[in-house]
């Protein structure tokens, strides 16, 4: 690059060279720079004149000398002057504009993960493998590189909205979900279908409805995901197949599978029924544990005492008798009514405070 | 000649009218594009031309017309697509559902698309309204279930044989027929669907409460059952004696003045008579 600067700025010089030409130095100039601009010396002769329409029609005979001039600069001019021993700079640069161009646009340096598309004239010529890869020059021969290593990612739905999705048993949910491809084939690719993004979300689409269709949904948004997933993943493989769109489907991976926002609390509804009945039953069984516990343990005091008994009954029987009572009556009010002709008071204070007064009379123990 | 070469302006006006006349000699066709030429409006004959299993390098590349005479209308021939968004379908039980479709479709006879049409987005457009149709033709003799079912395959091949039809008089084939969405419409019908998921719901919440509650009720009784078992096991040995062992416990736990807990208890008085069986010490006969 810094040599065709170089040319560009000899080239400058060579011109502005021309200070006392027709134009006077601001012409010069002007030229000058025109010249230099991309070392397109042919134009540089009429750069000048479209710049500046309004020169006076007598300056005519000017420019026939400077167009003399410059041709003898050149080396002798446009037609014959390319095997003269002259400097035509604006030849060179030409050359080396040419050669860059082609070094440019016929070499390619393909990527590991790319695959180049050659075509010669817009006609499909062959497909460059990564490395260094050759080909005709732009015009001629164009060379698409297309990453066909790279997974890329569809989302459906873009954005935040939901995406309602009927169930086979006619019920409604909401399903996020990504899909993932790469392109397996590019001359497909980039023959065969027109806009394949758009074609690829709307196979996704299709297919996921039509497998959401088929389950129920609770299959849909718990256990049935992963088989979805890959349904989906399979049919839209086949119709992508079918249409020749040269494209791999990695992946499908349902992101969110849950029932629309609108009847969201119902569902709520039955993990908390579940939470519940989960409650009720280890209530009961706390309850169980208790009694069980219970149980056992009145039923070892139980035999305690009864190999106890067994072995000095009446002893045993009227010591737990005559312990009771002193417990009981010691807690108690007692009255001893001596005489059987005696009718005892009862100034209770219980009376006032209960409907019933209840005073307990006790005959003795049952035996 | 030579005067004319030297002459530079004489040069450039011939380079430019050199470049005019390749350029509107040679054209380029791209494997994406098929292409009609037409002479003063007349169709002379086609380029790159859709053929079924043709392996791309074949047709497309260098084309020669004759210049100012031939043009060329470029037609694409990838595959592409007519989107019906939105239409209501009524099914044969009076339900309604809102469906989005697309066809896929490409131009397999440029010179008929050419003359019917003029252009692809004109096909479009005619093919539009014609898909909504037979969409919901089809979809109107089924019942709403069968919308949903897998048979929509069936009914998704004669949508496309229907469109064929009409899409040949354009010079076009349908590739493919699909339901893109297909929803219940905003409002009643979406609502009432909520409604009836959520009354499902509440259902379901309720069975799995009662579930529960059942559970743990034959739990409670099993374990009363159980110790109702061990109770009968110990206290069976001796009827008798567990009588006594038993009352023992519940006077001592009757009367009790003792306060338990936050609960007040009833004050007990008890009037023994002197014959009573605990007394019969303290009348000090044997």
């Amino acid at each position: 690059m810094k040599r065709i600067f170089g040319w560009g700025r000899r080239l400058g010089a060579v011109l502005s060279d021309n200070r006392g030409g027709p134009w006077g130095p601001g012409g010069g100039d002007d030229g000058g720079s025109g010249g230099g601009g991309d070392g397109g010396g042919p134009r540089n002769p009429w750069g000048p004149r479209r710049r500046k329409p309004g020169r006076p029609a007598g300056e005519v005979t000017s420019l026939d000398e400077f167009l003399k001039k410059s041709r003898d600069r050149f080396g002798g001019g446009f037609g014959g002057g390319f095997s003269t021993g002259g400097r035509p700079y604006w030849l060179y640069g030409l050359i080396a504009f040419i050669a860059l161009w082609m070094l440019f646009t016929s070499v390619h340096r393909i990527g590991p993960q790319q695959r180049g598309v050659v075509t010669l004239f817009g006609r499909y010529a062959s497909t460059l493998r990564p490395g260094i890869g050759f080909s005709f020059p732009y015009p001629v021969g164009s060379v698409a590189k297309l990453d066909v290593e790279e997974i890329r990612n569809v989302e459906i739905p873009t954005g935040r909205g939901e995406n309602l999705i009927l169930t086979g048993d006619q019920n409604v949910i909401d399903l996020k979900y990504s899909v993932r491809w790469n392109i397996k084939s590019p001359e497909l690719y980039l023959f065969r279908i027109a806009n394949p993004d758009a074609t690829i979300s709307e196979v996704a689409e299709s297919a996921m409805r039509a497998a959401v269709a088929r389950v129920s949904l609770d299959d849909a948004i718990g256990a049935g995901r992963a088989d979805i997933e890959q349904r989906v993943a399979q049919s839209m493989q086949q119709l992508l197949d079918a249409y020749g769109a040269g494209v791999q489907i990695q992946g499908v991976a349902i992101r969110e599978s849950v029932p629309p926002p609108a009847v969201n609390d119902a569902f709520l509804e039955v993990s908390a029924a579940q939470q519940q009945a989960q409650s009720y039953m280890n209530d009961a069984r706390a309850y169980a544990l208790q009694q069980t516990a219970r149980s056992q343990g009145e039923a070892a005091a139980f035999e305690k005492v009864y190999a106890e008994y067994r072995a000095a009954p009446e002893v045993t029987r009227r010591r737990m008798y005559y312990e009771t009572m002193e417990r009981v009556l010691s807690r108690v009010d007692t009255t001893i009514v001596e005489a059987p002709g005696v009718t005892p008071y009862l100034a209770l204070p219980e009376i006032q405070r209960r409907a019933l007064p209840a005073p307990q009379t006790q005959g003795g123990p049952a035996r | 000649m030579i005067s004319v070469l030297r002459n530079p302006i004489a040069l450039g006006i011939g380079a430019i009218l050199l470049l005019i006349l390749v350029a509107s000699t040679f054209a380029i066709v791209p494997e994406t594009k098929q292409a009609v030429v037409v002479r003063f409006g007349e169709p002379q004959r086609i380029l790159n031309r859709y053929q079924p299993n043709e392996p791309f390098g074949r047709s497309a590349g260098i084309a020669v017309r004759i210049p100012f005479m031939e043009q060329i209308v470029w037609i694409d021939k990838r595959i592409q697509s007519v989107e019906m968004d939105n239409q209501q379908v009524l099914s044969t039980d009076q339900l309604r559902l809102q469906v989005d479709a697309f066809a896929r479709y490409r131009i397999v006879d440029p010179l008929r698309m050419y003359i019917s049409a003029r252009n692809e987005e004109n096909v479009s457009t005619q093919l539009q309204p014609i898909l909504g149709s037979a969409l919901r033709n089809e979809l109107g003799r089924r019942p709403f279930a069968a919308l949903l079912s897998p048979e929509r395959g069936q009914m998704m091949d004669n949508i496309q044989t229907a469109l064929n039809r009409v899409a040949r008089q354009y010079g076009a084939e349908i590739v493919d027929v699909r339901i893109k969405r297909a929803d219940l419409p905003e409002g009643t019908p979406l609502e009432s669907a909520y409604q009836r998921m959520r009354t499902a719901r509440q259902q379901e919440a309720r069975s799995i409460q009662a579930q529960g509650l059942k559970q743990a009720q034959i739990i409670r009784a099993d374990a009363d059952a159980e110790a109702a078992n061990t109770y009968a096991g110990a206290f069976n040995q001796d009827p008798e004696f567990y009588d006594f062992y038993r009352a023992m416990q519940s006077y001592d736990l009757s009367f009790n003045n003792q306060q338990t807990g936050d609960t007040p208890r009833g004050r007990t008085s008890i009037i023994l008579s002197p014959n009573n069986e605990y007394l019969r010490q303290f009348r000090g006969n044997r």
